[in-house]
């Protein structure tokens, strides 16, 4: 905080700016942009990966989103944990994977955090706490609960926090969840990322609440809304939530609003929304755009400052495909490694 | 040194097991719905509740998918958790977590997680509860690799297999059938193990190999000592794992035999008894064989509700001594 008031150039004026200015170091607040540059061009460059043929299978994509992933995860530690979804290479990023390893993994290599087995819908890196993505949704639900379950019964004091997008809150396991989490009062955050669209429906048409969030109140716990493409206010939602639940005080659900600018995944023809809609979303509320334009008037960095941190990033793809390219396949030998832990 | 060994039911060979590990490790917790205060729906945990507490002995809401689900992640993050099913026909409602979760997180991540969990299931017919109470549906979960899948025949095996259970690293799923909870047999005290993968010769013989699971092998042994009066020696073998499947014994047996009768409750087709066939037919004791092999399963119904229509669903010691003297004459 006290980094923050000497970086600020109108004195007095500290209290009034939005949350993560007040809470952060300089460093820690490009550290989050840099993040979430790393996750939208870890992403474009998986997609260009995958049109050129060197990624198969289908992969969906979060680009538009990472306000709220990296928002989430500013107050968490290493050692905290995640659930994750299966648009949820943001997540990965933001709880501090390896670009060039997630690379791996979607090339189908042994240096791949999932040795190949998983590729990108089940990217995790157990070592910064994501306990996986996951191609069921609402499927990280109640796993999200059960770690939440160990940490308290251990007393470890972590935190756990589940991402999901909208589709899954009308999943049988949402609300199973929800309730467990809170008669048991475990120190977990429920995060729904609402994109808008379960695939092709839209909330409207598939969910009898305005919002996600009103859903907290039939499990007792707080139900907070807020602008997932304003990382200020994800991260200060986030820091509320972790702080209640290391209290021992019980879960919270976030509900973040945002927008996916792609496809639900690679056949997505986009019928279901019109290209109003989209451009709108990506004119006018993008998450990084709007994140530069407040750390440029508030003072903190630089237009050069920012260029430089775009070039890092990009440098960091770059050598992350390279890594992927020329790291080892699996050997077919070694197919059914890992389906038990003790081979037979 | 041997532990004294004294007579006590299947279930109450469940309840030690649980409460050896949980004495052992304090990582293992116990999970179900009225597993508590109630004591279980058929009084397996009675009363551990008093002696661990409820933080230990943890009774779920009627939840059975997401309770599943509380379990695979508190295994991943480091407890123990013994989940039971009230009646393992609710596991259908869990299929999710058990199937997509539980059996693939350690493959899917590439070996970095393991999931030791171990879920009970209550299973089987003869209690009158009829179609959704009743099944017995270990066949589903011994089709999915990741799990281990078990049907202990006896209160010494439970005992000793829910103890290698909880010390497995992978995720272990206990069917018990209903109807053997209330029987005795001698069960050694304090802590031992069973294999998880290994069949057990229950009786040897000569003419016929009868394979079983579960009650079936107490119905097939029975049958053996009938057919023994009529002059036909038959080896029953106890399956104990479905998932894997000790291919050796069995191969070892029909070699001997050159006979094989499959018993088990679960529907016929697509059963344990296709895959003990297929694996026979697939095997150096083919060439064995002086009969065709015959598979005795449940029949291809739900289960009713009437008791004697109930017993004509499943197999019973009748239809074994039957099936045997046709193979033993040669007619099927």
């Amino acid at each position: 905080m006290s980094g923050r008031a000497q970086a600020m150039q109108v004195e007095g004026e500290t209290s009034n700016l939005p949350f993560i200015y007040r809470q952060y170091e300089r460093e820690q607040l490009l550290d989050a942009l840099r993040k979430m540059h790393l996750i939208r061009r870890f992403e474009e460059g998986a997609e260009e990966c995958y049109m050129r043929g060197l990624i198969h299978g289908t992969m969906h994509l979060s680009i538009g989103q990472e306000a709220s992933a990296m928002g989430i995860c500013m107050p968490l530690v290493n050692e905290d944990q995640i659930t994750s979804t299966h648009r949820g290479h943001g997540h990965c990023i933001a709880k501090g994977a390896e670009v060039k390893r997630m690379f791996a993994e979607f090339f189908g290599k042994t240096t791949g955090y999932c040795a190949g087995r998983g590729g990108s819908m089940h990217i995790a890196d157990v070592s910064t706490g994501n306990l996986g993505a996951n191609g069921i949704v609402g499927g990280g639900l109640p796993i999200a609960v059960g770690a939440a379950l160990t940490a308290k019964r251990l007393r470890t004091g972590k935190v756990v926090v589940c991402f999901f997008g909208d589709g899954a809150n009308n999943e049988g396991a949402f609300h199973e969840a929800l309730n467990m989490a809170a008669i048991w009062k475990l120190p977990v955050i429920f995060v729904c990322e609402n994109n808008g669209y379960g695939m092709s429906t839209s909330t409207a048409r598939s969910t009898a609440v305005a919002n996600v969030a009103d859903r907290a109140a039939a499990y007792s716990m707080p139900g907070v809304i807020v602008d997932g493409n304003v990382l200020s206010e994800v991260a200060e939602a986030s820091h509320e939530a972790v702080e209640r639940a290391r209290r021992g005080d019980g879960p919270t659900l976030i509900e973040c609003k945002t927008y996916r600018y792609r496809g639900h995944s690679k056949s997505d023809r986009n019928r279901y929304r019109t290209k109003d809609e989209i451009d709108d979303w990506m004119t006018n509320r993008d998450p990084i755009k709007r994140y530069e334009a407040q750390l440029i008037e508030f003072g903190i960095a630089t237009s050069d400052e920012l260029e430089a941190i775009r070039g890092s990033v990009q440098q960091e793809i770059d050598a992350g495909i390279e890594f992927a390219k020329a790291s080892p396949m699996p050997s077919i030998d070694g197919l059914a490694d890992n389906v038990y832990t003790l081979e037979a | 040194m041997n532990a004294p060994v004294r007579e006590i039911s299947y279930s109450q060979a469940i309840q030690e097991a649980m409460a050896i590990a949980m004495e052992a490790d304090e990582r293992v917790i116990l999970m179900g719905e009225d597993i508590g205060v109630y004591g279980g729906a058929f009084q397996v945990t009675g009363d551990l509740v008093d002696r661990f507490g409820s933080d230990r002995v943890m009774d779920t809401p009627i939840s059975e998918l997401g309770g599943a689900g509380v379990a695979v992640g508190a295994a991943v993050t480091g407890l123990r958790p013994i989940f039971e099913f009230q009646f393992s026909d609710f596991a259908a409602l869990a299929m999710e977590q058990i199937v997509n979760q539980a059996a693939k997180m350690r493959y899917m991540l590439g070996g970095a997680v393991s999931v030791p969990l171990v879920m009970r299931f209550p299973a089987g017919s003869g209690t009158g509860a009829a179609a959704q109470h009743s099944q017995s549906l270990e066949a589903w979960l011994g089709h999915v690799p990741g799990l281990k899948v078990i049907q202990p025949a006896t209160p010494h095996d439970v005992k000793g297999m829910l103890l290698a259970a909880v010390a497995d690293p992978d995720p272990v799923m206990i069917f018990e059938h209903k109807l053997l909870y209330k029987m005795k047999g001698p069960v050694p005290e304090g802590h031992y193990t069973v294999p998880l993968d290994k069949a057990e010769v229950r009786r040897e013989g000569r003419d016929v190999s009868i394979v079983a699971t579960s009650i079936m092998v107490h119905k097939a042994l029975e049958a053996a000592e009938v057919l023994a009066g009529e002059g036909i020696s038959a080896e029953v073998i106890d399956l104990r794992s479905i998932r894997p499947i000790d291919r050796e014994t069995v191969i070892a047996s029909v070699m001997k035999t050159s006979r094989l009768i499959c018993v088990y409750e679960g529907v016929k087709t697509l059963g344990v008894g296709a895959e003990i066939s297929a694996m026979i037919a697939e095997s150096e004791a083919f060439d064995y064989l002086d009969a065709p092999i015959l598979r005795l399963g449940g029949s291809e119904t739900p289960i009713p509700y009437n008791p004697e229509l109930e017993k004509a669903a499943v197999p019973q010691v009748p239809d074994i001594i039957d099936a045997a003297r046709g193979l033993a004459r040669g007619v099927r």
